[in-house]
């Protein structure tokens, strides 16, 4: 059997699940041998290839670079999983949905900053309105909430992924994990 | 001496040959016996038949407010809260289909949106029975758009807090500070979407002049909506056993 290509992505999170992802010991090994990792964070490729097989997206869609990445991933993987709880609830990120953007981004870069305060313009993507789970934008395969979902789950999750089949993952985390 | 008559209960029971007061049903194609006036939710209970609830705290008076505990019973089309459903005889009751497992799931997703409940900061990750819930019932993620209102946190009380972020509205803050505590401090304002929680007549919760700082409404709150101050991210254990417990004292004093 052919490895497959495999692809990780992380969009408004805390690097916290790809942490996890690695947090699988020696299994880690085993799960090495049987994929290779085409994309993301963990390796060098600098655009998003064709034909991914499996995508692990970490994170909220929180600017308009995340939702063009999140489409595009999605266009080139035949599964797409939401990887986390940013991805899946918008956890986190989402905390400041509550503010309107004018506001949150005053706190963050006026009124926090003691030197040089001004809110950037130019060079960085446009944070959205609200931070969002991606289902809301593209069709998901596999859910695993989790903050961070627990290095089990996701070997769990590829190991059947490998296997050919669409996991049921309701018992192995939960929201918050 | 004379031996007094032996008790004679009314014959409320047109069903010969039983105990006067005990019915038959089944529930999910068990026989089981429940004497009248049980719920549906007390005799699945004394069963070990798995029935979820939200609202619901053994100790309270019922009130069918979160409807996780939606039964189908036979011959009837609606679906019926088992919580404020009493038992019939020759009912029969199922409590777990595909249709009761998509209705709940729905009623999770639903409360889930509509506020801001974020697991991984909250005091009662780990102990919150609303996370226990959506795991258990196989909630993997919320398919309704969330809402993420803009909700008040009221920490004006000297020990403990209100965070309306994480309110389910299961009014058990409301029914124990009635009817356990004798103080009626909680109660309930607007409805709908709208509806929040209000200490007094919506005063600040440190200013309530009925509230006795009791503790009972932290105790039952099923989430992390109300907790001790200083508990951090994961900290605030809920004790409520000293419901039954109270409640066995007060029947043994009658």
């Amino acid at each position: 059997m052919g490895k497959i290509r495999m692809a990780t992505s992380w969009l408004d999170g805390c690097s916290g699940c790809h942490m996890s992802l690695l947090d699988m010991d020696e299994q880690l090994i085993d799960i090495v041998g049987k994929v290779d990792i085409v994309y993301g964070p963990l390796v060098d490729a600098k655009v998003i290839p064709e034909g991914i097989d499996v995508v692990l997206v970490e994170g909220a869609v929180s600017t308009d670079a995340d939702v063009e990445k999140l489409r595009l991933l999605r266009e080139r993987s035949a599964i797409l999983v939401s990887l986390g709880d940013c991805a899946v609830t918008a956890n986190v990120p989402g905390m400041r949905n509550r503010f309107p953007l004018a506001e949150v981004l005053k706190r963050g870069y006026e009124e926090n900053a003691p030197l040089n305060a001004q809110i950037p313009r130019e060079d960085l993507p446009h944070l959205l309105d609200k931070a969002r789970p991606l289902h809301e934008f593209v069709p998901v395969d596999v859910f695993l909430p989790g903050c961070p979902p627990p290095a089990d789950a996701i070997v769990y999750m590829l190991q059947e992924l490998l296997a050919g089949r669409i996991p049921d993952l309701s018992n192995k985390s939960r929201f918050g994990a | 001496m004379t031996i007094p008559a032996y008790p004679t209960f009314p014959r409320g029971d047109s069903e010969l040959g039983k105990p006067v007061g005990i019915l038959t049903l089944k529930i999910d194609d068990r026989d089981v016996s429940a004497r009248r006036g049980e719920t549906i939710l007390e005799v699945a209970r004394e069963n070990d038949i798995f029935i979820p609830t939200l609202c619901y705290l053994e100790g309270l008076s019922s009130l069918g407010a979160c409807r996780l505990c939606l039964v189908e019973i036979k011959g009837v089309t609606k679906l019926l809260p088992a919580c404020v459903t009493p038992v019939r005889q020759d009912m029969e009751v199922v409590t777990d289909s595909e249709r009761l497992r998509r209705y709940r799931r729905m009623i999770l997703e639903l409360i889930f949106s509509e506020r801001n409940h974020v697991c991984s900061v909250c005091v009662s990750n780990g102990h919150c029975e609303l996370q226990t819930l959506a795991q258990k019932l196989g909630m993997t993620h919320v398919r309704f758009d969330y809402l993420y209102p803009r909700l008040a946190i009221d920490a004006s009380h000297e020990r403990f807090s209100i965070d309306h972020n994480r309110c389910v509205l299961c009014m058990r803050c409301v029914r124990v500070c009635d009817e356990i505590e004798g103080a009626h401090t909680w109660d309930i304002m607007h409805r709908g979407i709208s509806a929040r929680v209000i200490t007094d007549l919506n005063q600040p919760w440190g200013e309530s002049e009925t509230c006795t700082g009791c503790s009972k409404c932290v105790q039952v709150c099923p989430t992390g909506a109300l907790s001790e101050k200083g508990k951090s991210v994961a900290e605030m254990v809920k004790h409520k056993e000293f419901l039954p417990y109270l409640q066995i004292m007060r029947r043994n004093e009658r």
